[in-house]
Formats: structure tokens, sequence, C-alpha cells
């Protein structure tokens, strides 16, 4: 961004600072969550239970339509031409042979496409979504190496894809910085995420460091990173009348609709984006130039366009994460106490997005340390912009944090696991915060214990097995509780006793129908099959990002919200007839279908029985979740013990992972089935940022060289074992549900406890991801 | 021109550049088949081609003459289930679901495969008569086709369940 919008940022970012500040101070029954959520209370309903996903008979039986899969009348598929340099202009592009190719209906490119203001950068706005803010096709100037320069539509697929191999582009190149070093050396600025610096400073740390007892100092390098989700970027667009439809594999489908409502000049209204289902995201699926070309691509054709991104395409269109240069000193005493923890660093960005990658974010809140210096550093290249991908920010920095806490238990001679413990902090070293629910210290004990710690040797590289080297490791991995504004659902009852609740949320893997139908039968004292969950459309109501693990307590506070107004309207509606006339709605509880005296459940009337005697077919609420000031007062975090057995193989130096547990301490694990999914889910993506993982930049022309999943590896069945996790289930009393988001938290503390793990094997510290057999050799 | 696809004639395009693949999902409107890569590299179009598992996006419309193609839709419905589809229901072997047809119909084929006798990378005695589905076999065997979500270990219990005979046999490394 701009230095104009950098300050934009910060006052922003000081103004929500004394807000905080204010927060702060408030007394506990002022603030969301200050009062538990009484379905903590509730320990024998549906909460907890392992339910098999709702969705499973669909998607096991390929009945689940994701976006490419909604045929439309006289559709037409789209296929994309992208740049080869990644600065400069288009001298000329030579469209005549693909137009006159069979089958082929338009060729869109900048001279031709519809004129329309860029798109609103994520985070600019509360329902902004773009990846970037570089207008779409809309001039000759050239970006980015991969950019798209021209859009052919064809009555076929094959049609288009051909037509487009015979577009021909002349650049006038211009000078591009792609190198990380050179751009290094024209100096960095420091990063701003989400309005605040990410910067910390508390005490002389470097000075503390000096003085230390004993000290360990190293540089972690992590590479790119690309989501990979299976289901490639697809959209199904068409204009019906005044009305813009989108089928969208999208994580923020309101997002979506408001801002290309903004940048067609349209109502959000007037855009309808749905997403039932999205075939992986991990932050990759929101709003890239895609669908706004397809958009654009149906004005131009005045038909519907479906277009695919190719795998490549998905790399060339869709950031991923930005690499990181990671410097963790850390100071201690003799008895292992930390002095100083000293954590910076530099990412790269673009001038067009707001993501710097914050990997300082999981050491602000991890250990108690006399002094402490936080800081990341940013370059911009010309690339396509980086992203969030899963837990952006706590993945890559748990690696440098979690291994130099490793590298200093050795030079201390103390355990690991000890090691942290005795840096235990009593409350949020960065903030000065109460915790709201902190059990890291329980999910080590259980953690070791079923894991069989107590039997590793730390004398590394001793433990040999024919020709594998075998060792254990371990790391803390950490993601905090979110919860953005913004949240607001519908809940319907019908005559027939049954409730529909309405929410723009989203299902990408989660079991987000299904948890949510679990909770709200319980919220409202219903079976499981008279709810629905309805999700995944635009048109709903509530502003809800499937990203920041916030998805879970946004919807559940949203219902909450709506579920006490619905008691409120049915306390109305029921009259003085009722079993329950007279009551307040702070005297009932849903229970048995109905609503009853909370301390004498024999005053219960059915919610049948309210809707007939006042002569209503439904009744239908709607409400927003409280703005989520519990994050200003207290810390809330969610811990996870990570363990982790490698063997290497002394020859070929080839890392197998064999064993590895996840204890974790997320607050109330609401379906110990879909949970135990997502934990085993990072981990293993945390294996492959371990092992394997790496976008390839070529630093000269700004390019992915391994635009595929033949060359960029993740990891596949033989390289996983059985991933084992367990949890405290100690509900967060300050979280709707008691609950904290799972979806990021496995990835976080894995790649450590690999690096860990290998050091205990093969006695050589691999500070540089992915640790490949080569770098054991 | 005409292949089975779950047992019903259908005209074979008359595009010789169509892939089975897109066949399937944009022909006949069988989206239960899904493109993750176009090139075969993470199995997610996988179908069974007269009982053996192809990867459809490497196949060509037009080379399926007179063949059997069973895809996910061919296997069973939400009402009627597969032994495997249900099996992967009840030990969450998926999460978005998008790879789950093509790990499906690619474990009704390895599974094929090692009936036949059919050595794998691991196979560890290649003179044996038959080969156990160990856990090792199995998941060097499925390796091709990728989950993004992590659903590994939930996609390998449901496979042993249907097809071991007995509990896998742990890692022999």
């Amino acid at each position: 961004m701009s230095i104009v919008s950098d300050a934009k940022q910060a006052i922003q970012g000081a103004v929500q600072g004394a807000m905080a500040k204010a927060v702060a101070l408030a007394p506990d029954n002022w603030i969301p969550g200050g009062e538990p959520d009484p379905l903590i209370r509730e320990r024998y309903g549906h909460v907890g239970k392992p339910l098999s996903r709702i969705d499973g008979p669909l998607k096991v039986s390929g009945q689940a339509r994701f976006a490419a899969e909604f045929p439309m009348d006289g559709m037409v598929y789209a296929a994309l031409v992208f740049s080869t340099i990644a600065k400069g202009r288009i001298a000329t592009i030579d469209t005549a042979l693909a137009e006159a190719s069979p089958g082929v209906v338009a060729v869109m490119d900048h001279r031709n496409a519809p004129r329309l203001a860029p798109p609103p950068v994520f985070m600019s706005a509360p329902k902004a979504a773009g990846g970037d803010n570089l207008p779409i096709m809309q001039g000759n100037d050239v970006r980015w190496n991969g950019e798209p320069v021209a859009v052919v539509l064809g009555e076929t697929q094959e049609q288009a894809n051909h037509a487009a191999s015979l577009i021909r582009v002349i650049y006038e190149e211009a000078p591009a910085l792609t190198s990380f070093a050179e751009a290094r050396g024209q100096g960095t600025r420091p990063a701003v995420f989400m309005g605040q610096s990410l910067h910390d400073e508390r005490g002389d740390a470097e000075a503390a460091l000096a003085k230390a007892e004993v000290q360990v100092d190293a540089t972690y390098l992590t590479p790119r990173h690309n989501h990979n989700a299976i289901e490639l970027h697809g959209v199904t667009a068409a204009w019906q009348g005044d009305v813009l439809r989108i089928h969208d594999a999208s994580q923020l489908v309101a997002h979506t609709a408001w801002s290309i409502g903004q940048m067609f000049g349209m109502a959000e209204d007037k855009v309808v984006v749905t997403s039932p289902f999205v075939g992986g995201g991990f932050g990759g699926k929101c709003l890239w130039q895609h669908q706004v070309l397809a958009a654009m691509a149906a004005k131009v054709t005045d038909r519907p366009v479906r277009l695919v991104l190719s795998r490549e395409g998905v790399y060339r269109v869709v950031g991923g994460r930005s690499p990181t240069e990671q410097r963790v000193a850390l100071g201690a005493d003799r008895e292992g106490r930390l002095k100083a923890l000293i954590h910076t660093g530099v990412t790269i960005k673009t001038a067009t997005n707001a993501m710097p990658e914050p990997f300082i974010l999981p050491t602000r809140s991890a250990y108690a340390s006399d002094t402490l210096k936080l800081d990341v550093q940013v370059v911009e290249l010309d690339m396509l912009a980086n992203t969030f991908m899963r837990a952006p920010g706590e993945s890559v920095g748990t690696f440098a944090l979690e291994s130099a806490i490793d590298e200093l238990a050795e030079a201390l001679d103390i355990d690991p696991i000890e090691l942290r413990i005795r840096n235990e902090p009593e409350k949020d070293p960065s903030t000065g915060l109460p915790f709201s629910s902190r059990h890291i210290v329980e999910a080590w004990r259980d953690g070791a214990q079923r894991f069989g710690w107590a039997r590793r040797d730390p004398r590394p590289g001793l433990r040999r097995e024919g020709e594998w080297l075998i060792g254990m490791g371990c790391a803390t991995g950490t993601y905090p509780y979110y919860r953005m504004p913004g949240g607001a659902a519908r809940i319907t009852l019908t005559r027939d006793g049954r409730a529909i609740v309405d929410i723009a949320a989203h299902e990408m893997g989660m079991g987000t129908a299904t948890a949510q139908t679990q909770v709200t039968a319980e919220r409202l004292g219903l079976p499981l099959d008279k709810v629905s969950f309805n999700y995944g459309d635009s048109t709903l109501p509530g502003v809800v990002l499937a990203g920041g693990s916030q998805q879970t307590a946004s919807i559940g506070a949203a219902v909450g919200a709506a579920h006490r107004d619905l008691v409120k309207a049915l306390l109305k509606l029921a009259g003085n007839e009722s079993p329950v006339a007279g009551l307040g709605p702070g005297d009932v509880v849903s229970r048995e279908e109905g609503l009853c005296k909370a301390d004498e459940p024999s005053r219960h009337e059915t919610y049948t029985s309210i809707l007939a005697r006042a002569g209503r077919e439904t009744i239908s609420v709607e409400a927003e979740g409280p703005p989520p000031l519990e994050t200003m007062h207290w810390s809330m975090h969610s811990h996870a013990a990570m363990f982790c057995e490698v063997r290497v193989n002394a020859v070929t130096g080839e890392p197998r992972v064999s064993r590895f547990l996840g204890s974790f301490d997320c607050g109330r694990i609401l379906n110990p089935k879909t949970a135990m999914s997502q934990f085993r889910g990072g981990i293993i993506m945390g294996l492959g940022l371990a092992l394997m993982e790496e976008t390839q930049f070529d630093e000269r022309k700004g390019r992915v060289m391994n635009p595929s999943l033949a060359e960029y590896h993740v990891p596949v069945h033989m390289d996983v074992p059985e991933i084992d996790a367990i949890w405290t289930d100690i509900p967060d009393p300050h979280a709707p549900m008691g609950a904290r988001g799972i979806g990021e938290i496995g990835i976080t503390g894995t790649a450590a406890a690999v690096a860990n793990a290998i050091y205990n094997a093969t006695c050589k510290r691999v500070r540089d991801l992915p640790i490949t057999l080569d770098k054991l050799l | 021109m005409t292949m089975i696809v779950n047992g019903e004639a259908a005209e074979i395009p008359r595009d010789p550049r169509v892939s089975l693949l897109d066949f399937l999902r944009d022909d006949l409107n069988l989206s239960g088949t899904k493109k993750g890569c176009d090139q075969g590299a993470c199995g997610a179009c996988t179908v069974l081609v007269d009982g053996e598992r192809v990867l459809s996006c490497l196949s060509l419309a037009v080379q399926m003459e007179g063949r059997s193609v069973t895809t996910i839709e061919g296997l069973g419905t939400p009402g009627h289930l597969h032994p495997l589809q249900q099996a992967f229901i009840e030990h969450d072997g998926f999460q978005c679901g998008y790879c789950t047809p093509g790990q499906i119909c690619s474990a009704i084929g390895m599974a094929a495969e090692i009936a036949r006798g059919v050595p794998s990378h691991v196979t560890t005695n290649l003179g044996d008569d038959a080969i156990r589905l160990s856990h090792d076999e199995l998941r060097e065997r499925m390796s091709g086709n990728l989950c993004r979500c992590g659903a590994y270990n939930g996609i390998v219990a449901a496979i042993a369940e249907t097809f071991a005979e007995a509990p896998l046999a742990e890692a022999a490394e």
C-alpha cells in the first residue's frame, strides 16, 4: 500500500488501540462472553457428539454441486492467456486467429473489456474482498508475470483452449523488481497488519540478550507456498436482467457480492453470490481476477460464462503465502528463564495489497520474558499479490520460534517441555490482559504421557535401527480466537415445529452445517432432524468470513443473539393463556421443542402450540452478534503441544514422519469426529510445510516455475502416518459455546516439531524449509 | 460410436480433443467426477473403465468406444450408498468432499488389483500368490489420489474396513 494508506491504517490502529484500552478496563459483564454462553452448561445434548457429516451422503455420491457444476442454458467456456513478463505494457495483441477459430464466441482483452472500478482490497473496508486493488483488464499495462491479458470465450472448453493458444502478444518490458535481495538492498519498511504495526518492544531486549548467561541467535527461512485446494477455482457467472448471478467457490460470499457491486457500480443486492460447497479453501478461495473476468465476459458475450482456472492458472491468478526470513534470539538464565525474546525479520508483499506475512503473531503471547522485541519489515516486489494461507503468521512464525526454543533447551540441557512450562506467562506478555482460558501445561502433560516422551534420548543422533536414524521432537502450536464484526443470522420457526437458520456462512470441509445443526438444535431444544441450516448465499443475513478460524464463533454469536430475540418474540406471542405467560426472557429456557421456566420445567409450551394459538404459520427473527469486544478484554488463544517421531535414512537422507500427536487446548470441541479431521488436516499441511512444500519463484523473471501438483509437492497417502490428536475439551468461558476455532491451529508448531525431531535423530539443525533430503546428507 | 456410462449408452462426442473427464462433466452432466489438475497429478478424476481405475483427464472420450465407464454416480446414490461410500462417512474420510469421488473409485480399482495379485512398489515378495492389503500397500497404492484437507487417515480406515480381510498390518520398515 502507499504511504498514505499505511498512515490511514496507522490512525485506524491508534483509534483501535485507544478503544482497546477502554475495553480492557471495562467490567467483565459489559463484554460479550462476560456471561458465559448458557450452552456451555449443557453437557449431555447434541454438542460434543461425534455426529457424521450431514452432507456426507451428497459428497460421497458425487451429488454435492461445486461452483463449476451449475449448468446454464447457452453457457460459454472461458480460457485465459497469461502475461509472460513481470512489468511493462502490451505493445500489440493479435487475436484475429483466435476469433476466427471454430466455436469462438468472443475474445476479450483490455481493448473491449467493460470499464469498471478497481477491486476494493481486503481490509480496506468491512466487506472488501480483493486480493489486491489493481484494475482488472482496464489498460495495456502488465503488473505481474502471469497476469491475465486475454479471455477467450468458446462454445466448448476445447475450442476456447485451442483459440487461446493462437493469441500472440508482444510486450514492451519495463524494469521489474523481482529479487528479494535487491529489494532489501533498497531498504525495508515497517509492516502494518489489520491496522496495527507489527512491532512490539518491552525493555531493551538486545542488551538483555548480550548479558544473558545462555544465548541462541539464528536465522530461519521459509519459502513461498500455495494453498493448492484440490478444487480448481471455478466460477459460473450470468447476468439475469439487472442481477449478476455468480456461482463461486468462496470463503466470503457477502464480501464478494459487495466488492463486485462496487466494481460494476451496482447495489450489493444486485450481485448474488452462492457457494454451497467449496472444494478446499485454506485462505485461497477469496476474490481474485477470475470471478470478475467471468462477469465481464458474460457482459461482453451476453451469455452465461463458466471460467475454471487451470492448475497453472491458479498459481498465476491466486496469491499464496510469502517467504520469510526470521531472526529469533533468546537469552536465558541457567534455569531457563527467558531474559530476552527477539523475533524479527523480513517478508515480501506487493504495493497493491495489505498483507505482510505476520510471523511474529505467535510470539506475542507465547512466553514470559523480561524483555521483548518483535518486528516485521517488508519489501515490495512486482509479483502477484500474496495472501492469507492457513494460519498466516503462526504457521511459519512458530517454525522459527519453536525451533529456537528447542535450540535453547539443548544449550541449557533442560527438557524442551520443561523449558516451555518454566516460561509460562501468568498474563498476556504483550497486552497485560488476563487469559480467557489457557491450559497449555495440561496439554503438554497429557501429550507427553500419551506419546511416550519419557522414552526420548535427549542426546541427538544416537537412536538407530538399520539404515534409519530415529528421533523425537516437540513444539508449541498456537492460534488466536477471533470473531469479526458483522455476523448476523435469521431463525425461522415453523408451525410444524421446525427451525431454519439462515446465514451467509461457508462450508469448505470444516463441517459447518453439521456442527451448527448440533449447536442450533441444542440451543433451541430441538431434535437434529428438525433443524435446517442454510448457508453459502450472499442474500442471507450476515457478513461471515470463513477465515481466521472465526466462522464458528461468528455464527455462534449471531445465532445466540437471534435465539435471545426469538425467545422475546415467542413470549410476546404466547399471550396470557400460555404456561409461560408472565415470564421474562431471563426466566425461560428452550427445552423439549418449546419454552419452559428455567427452574420449573413443567411450565412448558411447545413452539408449535405457541404458533398455533397465535394463528401463525411461522415466526422469524434476525439479529446481529454483539461487537467482538471480548478479544480486547481477554487474551484469547488456543494452544497445542505437538509431538513428532521421525525416521531419517542415513544413506539417502530421506526423512519420514513415523508418528505424530497433537494435544490441543482449543476450548470446547463441538463435534469430535469433524474436529479430529480438522486437527489432522492442519497437521498434515504442517508436514508438507516441514518437508516438501515450496513455490519456486524465478527471481530473474518474477515467474512461478512449478505451477502444478506434479512439481509442487503436497503430502500424499504414503507420507502420512496415523495422526493422533487429543484435546483438553475445557470450555472457554468467554467464547460462544465455549469453543475457540480449530481450523488453523493444526498447521502451527508442526514444522518445528518435525525439525526438532530431525535434529534429535540426526544431529542436523535445519533452519531452512522445506527439510528436503539434500539438507540431511 | 458409443460407450457405456453407468450402464447406459452414451454417444461419443465428435470433437476428438474432448477428454473423458470433460465429456462426463460437461456433456453428460455427471459432475461427480472432479477436475483437480487436468494433467494426471491429483487423481480427483479417477473413474473405473471396465473395472480398472483410470484418470479420466488423461483419457480421450473417443478411446472409450464399446467400453464400460463407471463413475461415482454409478456406484451409489445418497439413498443407496456403496459400502465404501458409507464407510467414508463413518470414518470421516473427507472434509471438503472434492477429492472423494476419485478416492472412492480409485480404492475400488485398487482392491481389484490386489485381488489380481498386481504388485506395487512396496510389495516385498513378488513370488507370493496373494498380496495382503497392509497399511503400507494401501497407502502406496492410493498415493496418486491427493487430499489437501488431509483426510488420509479416515480414507485409509474406510478402505481397510471395506476391503481388508484382517486388520491392517503396520509398516515394516
